[in-house]
């Protein structure tokens, strides 16, 4: 049996925390370089399973394997850009210091920097825009340049999948077009990117394929094939509303709090 | 010049100094984990917790810093337990073991009749009575704790500002937590002769305090703090010798007076 056409395959998992299971016997495969959108309803899963995709979290049962491996074989291959409430925001890093904590697995935990970690670092930030802000604190930075460091920390860890949790929540446009062309980046480079969002457009205009979860696999494939009537309807339940002519989804989205944390900001 | 050297003359004040100077600068590095990662209450809580380690050690006429060694790295890893996977919340833990392990303590002091006079040295330190022996014991520990900052500092740095990301790098995260704590409750053993265990949280929390108003970098907060535990010291003991004060208490006040400096050159320049 051979592994090679998949760099991620998801055989049968179930994940959960205690006796709760939040993902139901779950499997896919991603061909290495896709652009994968993963859509469904709040709580449906999406965070829980890239806790599991990083080994965050353990799986219940079944098997991932990346490079026909098992998770954890590849030390970095998995970058993750958290949700934003998830960083103290406060501590004393500048930006150049928080993407060069995305050089330290492949340097080691007790080397220095090399030159190509300090070049990965620069060539990494300039690629997110924001070069110029190297050595501003992490916390002066606005909410959407903030994702964008992180984003920066996750292209200098030279993953092979990248996963980012609602990158496109809350944030700037230049943010949003800044992450979008990194997605078209990365595809070129064979990196698989895989992206929850609640921008249904999005995810059917910028992505390869679609992942669409409710606790348990809904449609996976191409998003024409994936955004039918009937999928959304088990993935939405109540708030697909269908007219004549075409469907609505009322949504539901819950953006974090952008406010607050600039307020926080500008106290100091 | 001559005040300066003055107090130099009495070798009990050499000791004193240089076990202070050791100390201020591996609290103020340590502390900078103290105030980055919210422990300030359990740095507090660790140096009354030892309490009963020394009075047993004093009892039985063990080496205190042995005996308060044992009881802070017992009491680190009991927090530790109490605490997995959210079983008790922190703070509440620390509660209650700084609680029941001052009580214990206080217990077994009082059952000695020189009493009083113990108590007050464990609890806010006897500068002037550190030994040669002594002062190899503080600064032997103190060299192997910087050591162990020095050669961890990327891992403490990362589980500290993004433990998510010390994850996904495969860092083993519960370890790297409880090897900071037992590096803490050894801080505090080290600091238990010049400071006591009441000045011990002050000095672990002010001098680092104060360097996260000056700096915006984590290498250079620690330096600053370093600095400044090391200045509060040496003006501290000066101030204790020449006005005939407690000198655990004259370090923490001159390290409170650098804070109250510090805090307001901020609000100035943020006008």
């Amino acid at each position: 049996m051979t592994h090679t056409p998949h760099r991620l395959e998801v055989q049968n998992i179930s994940i959960g925390y205690g006796d709760k299971i939040i993902m139901h016997d779950l499997s896919f495969q991603v061909p290495h370089g896709s652009r994968v959108a993963v859509v469904g309803p709040n709580g449906a899963g999406k965070s829980t399973l890239f806790k599991a995709l990083v080994g965050l979290l353990p799986l219940k049962s079944g098997k991932i394997f990346i490079h026909g491996e098992a998770l954890g074989v590849h030390k970095d291959c998995v970058a993750y850009v958290p949700q934003r409430e998830e960083v103290d925001w406060h501590f004393p890093v500048t930006v150049n210091d928080v993407v060069m904590m995305g050089r330290f697995g492949q340097t080691g935990w007790l080397n220095r920097a090399s030159a190509y970690d300090r070049g990965m670092v620069h060539k990494s930030l300039e690629q997110m825009g924001i070069a110029d802000l190297a050595e501003h604190s992490i916390g002066q930075l606005s909410g959407g340049q903030q994702q964008r460091a992180f984003l920066a920390r996750a292209i200098a860890q030279e993953p092979h999948i990248l996963l980012m949790d609602e990158p496109f929540t809350g944030v700037d446009a230049t943010t949003q077009e800044t992450t979008l062309r990194l997605l078209d980046h990365l595809q070129e480079r064979e990196v698989t990117a895989i992206v929850s969002t609640h921008d249904l457009n999005l995810a059917a205009s910028r992505f390869d394929l679609v992942l669409l979860l409710n606790h348990r696999l809904i449609a996976f494939g191409k998003p024409q094939e994936v955004f039918v009537k009937e999928n959304l309807a088990q993935a939405f339940g109540n708030s697909l509303l269908v007219m004549e002519g075409g469907m609505m989804l009322v949504d539901e989205c819950c953006p974090p709090d952008e406010e607050h944390h600039h307020h926080h900001v500008e106290a100091e | 010049m001559n005040w300066l050297l003055e107090p130099l003359a009495y070798e009990f004040m050499q000791h004193g100094l240089l076990a202070s100077v050791i100390v201020g600068v591996l609290c103020a590095v340590m502390g900078t984990y103290v105030v980055l990662r919210g422990m300030a209450f359990l740095g507090d809580a660790m140096a009354h917790a030892i309490l009963p380690g020394v009075a047993i050690a004093y009892i039985f006429k063990g080496d205190l810093l042995i005996g308060a060694g044992i009881a802070a790295v017992a009491v680190a890893l009991i927090i530790g337990l109490f605490t997995k996977d959210g079983a008790v919340k922190e703070d509440t833990a620390i509660g209650i073991l700084f609680a029941a392990a001052l009580s214990l303590g206080v217990a077994l002091i009082s059952t000695t009749q020189t009493y009083t006079v113990d108590l007050s040295h464990i609890l806010f330190g006897n500068v002037l009575g550190v030994s040669v022996s002594d002062l190899w014991l503080i600064g032997g520990l103190s060299f192997a704790i910087l050591l162990t900052v020095a050669l961890l500092f990327k891992p403490f740095l990362v589980i500290s500002f993004d433990p998510v990301l010390a994850a996904t790098l495969r860092l083993p995260v519960e370890l790297l937590r409880n090897l900071m704590l037992v590096l803490l409750a050894l801080t505090v053993v080290v600091s238990l002769q010049t400071a006591g265990v009441s000045l011990a949280a002050a000095m672990l929390v002010t001098p680092a305090a104060t360097a996260y108003l000056l700096t915006r970098r984590l290498l250079p907060m620690m330096f600053v703090s370093a600095l400044i535990g090391a200045l509060s010291s040496v003006v501290g003991l000066y101030l204790s010798y020449y006005f005939n004060i407690v000198s655990g208490s004259a370090i923490v006040l001159t390290a409170t007076a650098i804070f109250l400096l510090g805090f307001l050159w901020k609000r100035i320049k943020s006008v």
